[in-house]
């Protein structure tokens, strides 16, 4: 462990993330987060000034389903980032978990049952990731491109212009139960995932070698992590976690279309990266992350409320994603020029 | 290295002509002169498109947002068109390029000075782009009876025996071999995608042959914007949603290296001529075009694992493959 630790050190001066250079690491991450919360907060004012009906606990409650099936998939990305690869077939992944329990509904399996086979295509499909990138050692960004449109073909293949309805009554609870007052289902898992990933990816062992692969990958190998079975492991849990957010998504839709969740993979790329996870790898925290998600789901359903439609929603999302990742990149220069 | 490119596209040729003569057995007329001529016809754009992408990933680079890009800049010139009438279509073509190329600086410029991740560059104008498709339009669509006859005519003129459509697609895939192999721009790009620490110390400067290259890539999707709206005829604002992977995809099955400095443009052109003849084919021997997707799913994934055995055999990154063994073992 403190081999580990002394090895992320060393090379972090040498790693490609200046921003984070000589400075205690804790500190300047946990500016990071506050600024992202005063953003959040800031979206928050703006949002309750701007419509008289934003602030109203049930709206609110609302508002939370449109960000907590991409933040259970963000959380397995932010790992999958950190450790230097990228999983763009997890919107694919939902559509192929929903048609087969859609398929599954049709044949009368219980909700249950259908819980079962939602995470296990689930769990298939990230395998399938997982054996090509840290198996036969391909670019996850190409493979993932390639299973992105196989994943969503199959679910072509099966529906074609067809779509499946029928699901069981009590299969409704995943995506439309409240646990307690306005507190959603979907919104505890939320919250427990969060708490359970910013766990292990904070706290463990397993975490601390993805921050190392992440920094080095070189200097990993050599300090014996297993690098190709962790991020196999990685790719696993990102393929459960879309699993889990299929059935949550298809339970609160009630149909599948195999269009569903299209698009969603760049969501969460960007619900990632606006968390101060480094697309480079090697750094970000679980707790950013969550913010993240607050803040894309507040301003999305904030421009909701203001009649904006869905796609020049998508330009602030692009804009978001772009300038949260220049701007350090912005500030950082004008300090290195005023100090020269 | 030369000769394992030569063998690779003389295969790719091989396999090609192999399924033209497949599916000829399931649909004759499949194989005649002039159903080949329509099928090539029918990728002109994807052919161009891939030029474009193949320019971009030479440098180790990704262009995600060619078909917002596209969709935009098609919008642009097709409310123009219908709007004044009376502008020369050879403006009209001019400015598509010319908004093509602007768009494509825009994230040349992000990944040059700012020195942003190509893919998060391109991901986030991706949205950024079609959703100004969106703004520009109000939602509406531009219909053939709006534009004038002379922008809608223009890609389907037949010049001895083919449409104008194809002819440009081979004056570009000239010009395209002439830019990446006879000129120095072309050098650096191969240089900086190769190993750019390489090219740093022989005086290539990364940055700008990125930048370049995004704007080549932007321009040529520009054209492609102004071919797309006038061949089909219409403009909307998911015009080619998806169709950047299908320019990836036809590179990546054409043997161009994701990681950069590995490819030629006969390459592109086979890779997406496959593709174009799949996509032909699947209605004539009776294969539902809901197959399609998950058809050009597999073959990028095979072609990855082609390719990547292909350069490995060519003794390149020794170390992580060491590396790898010792710790499967």
């Amino acid at each position: 462990m403190s081999d580990n630790r002394d090895m992320t050190a060393e090379t972090r001066t040498r790693s490609a993330i200046p921003d984070r250079l000589g400075t205690p690491m804790s500190r300047l991450l946990g500016s990071w987060e506050v600024l992202l919360f005063g953003v959040a907060v800031a979206i928050f004012i703006a949002n309750s000034l701007a419509s008289p009906y934003f602030l109203n606990a049930w709206n609110l409650s609302d508002a939370t389903f449109n960000f907590t099936e991409k933040a259970m998939i963000a959380f397995a990305m932010a790992m999958l980032i950190i450790v230097g690869e990228i999983d763009l077939s997890v919107a694919a992944i939902i559509a192929l978990a929903s048609t087969a329990m859609g398929a599954a509904a049709q044949m009368g399996i219980g909700a249950p049952g259908l819980v079962a086979v939602g995470v296990s295509v689930g769990l298939v499909c990230g395998a399938i990731n997982g054996t090509l990138v840290s198996v036969l050692k391909l670019p996850s960004i190409v493979v993932t491109i390639g299973t992105m449109s196989l994943f969503r073909g199959i679910s072509y293949i099966t529906l074609g212009d067809q779509a499946y309805g029928k699901y069981p009554a009590d299969f409704a609870y995943f995506g439309q139960g409240y646990v307690f007052w306005v507190f959603s289902f979907e919104f505890v898992l939320f919250i427990v995932l969060a708490i359970i990933f910013g766990i292990v990816l904070h706290a463990t062992n397993f975490g601390r070698q993805v921050f190392v692969i992440g920094n080095n990958e070189f200097a990993a190998r050599f300090s014996g992590i297993p690098v190709e079975r962790i991020k196999f492991k990685l790719f696993l849990l990102t393929g459960l976690m879309s699993g889990i957010a299929a059935v949550c998504l298809t339970s609160r839709l009630g149909s599948t279309r195999p269009s569903i969740a299209q698009g969603w993979e760049l969501e969460i790329v960007t619900m990632v990266v606006l968390g101060g996870v480094s697309i480079l790898g090697g750094a970000g925290t679980i707790a950013g992350v969550v913010i993240a998600a607050f803040v894309m789901g507040l301003v999305t359903f904030g421009l909701g409320l203001l009649n904006v439609p869905g796609i020049v929603m998508s330009i602030f999302v692009g804009l978001l994603l772009i300038i949260t990742i220049a701007l350090p990149i912005v500030v950082r220069r004008i300090k290195f020029m005023s100090t020269k | 290295m030369k000769k394992l490119l030569k063998h690779r596209e003389l295969l790719l040729v091989g396999i090609i002509a192999i399924m033209v003569a497949g599916f000829a057995t399931r649909a004759p007329g499949f194989a005649t002169p002039g159903n080949l001529a329509n099928i090539f016809n029918d990728t002109s754009i994807l052919i161009i498109l891939a030029l474009g992408q193949m320019t971009v990933i030479l440098t180790k680079s990704i262009d995600l947002s060619v078909a917002a890009n596209l969709a935009f800049t098609g919008m642009a010139v097709a409310m123009m068109d219908a709007a004044f009438p009376g502008l020369p279509l050879a403006l009209l073509v001019i400015l598509a390029v010319g908004i093509g190329a602007a768009l494509g600086a825009i994230n040349g410029v992000l990944v040059w000075w700012l020195r942003i991740p190509p893919i998060v560059v391109t991901l986030g104008t991706l949205t950024i782009y079609r959703g100004m498709a969106f703004v520009l339009s109000g939602g509406a669509w531009v219909n053939s009876h709006q534009m004038t006859p002379g922008f809608l005519n223009f890609p389907r003129l037949p010049v001895l025996g083919m449409p104008l459509l194809s002819w440009m697609a081979i004056a570009i895939v000239l010009m395209m071999w002439v830019v990446l192999t006879r000129t120095q721009f072309g050098r650096a790009t191969y240089a900086s995608g190769g190993n750019p620490t390489a090219a740093v110390y022989a005086g290539i400067d990364i940055g700008r042959t990125r930048f370049f290259a995004f704007t080549l890539s932007g321009a040529l999707a520009g054209l492609a914007g102004y071919l797309w709206v006038s061949r089909y005829a219409v403009a909307y604002v998911d015009v080619a949603a998806g169709f950047e992977l299908d320019t990836v995809a036809a590179c990546v099955i054409g043997g161009i290296s994701i990681a950069g400095g590995i490819g030629s443009v006969a390459g592109a052109v086979l890779g997406a001529l496959f593709l174009g003849v799949i996509k032909n084919a699947l209605p004539v021997i009776g294969i539902s075009p809901f197959a399609q997707m998950a058809i050009s799913g597999i073959v990028i994934v095979a072609a990855v694992v082609f390719n990547a055995r292909a350069e490995r055999k060519a003794g390149r990154i020794i170390l992580r493959d060491r590396g790898a063994k010792e710790v499967s073992a």
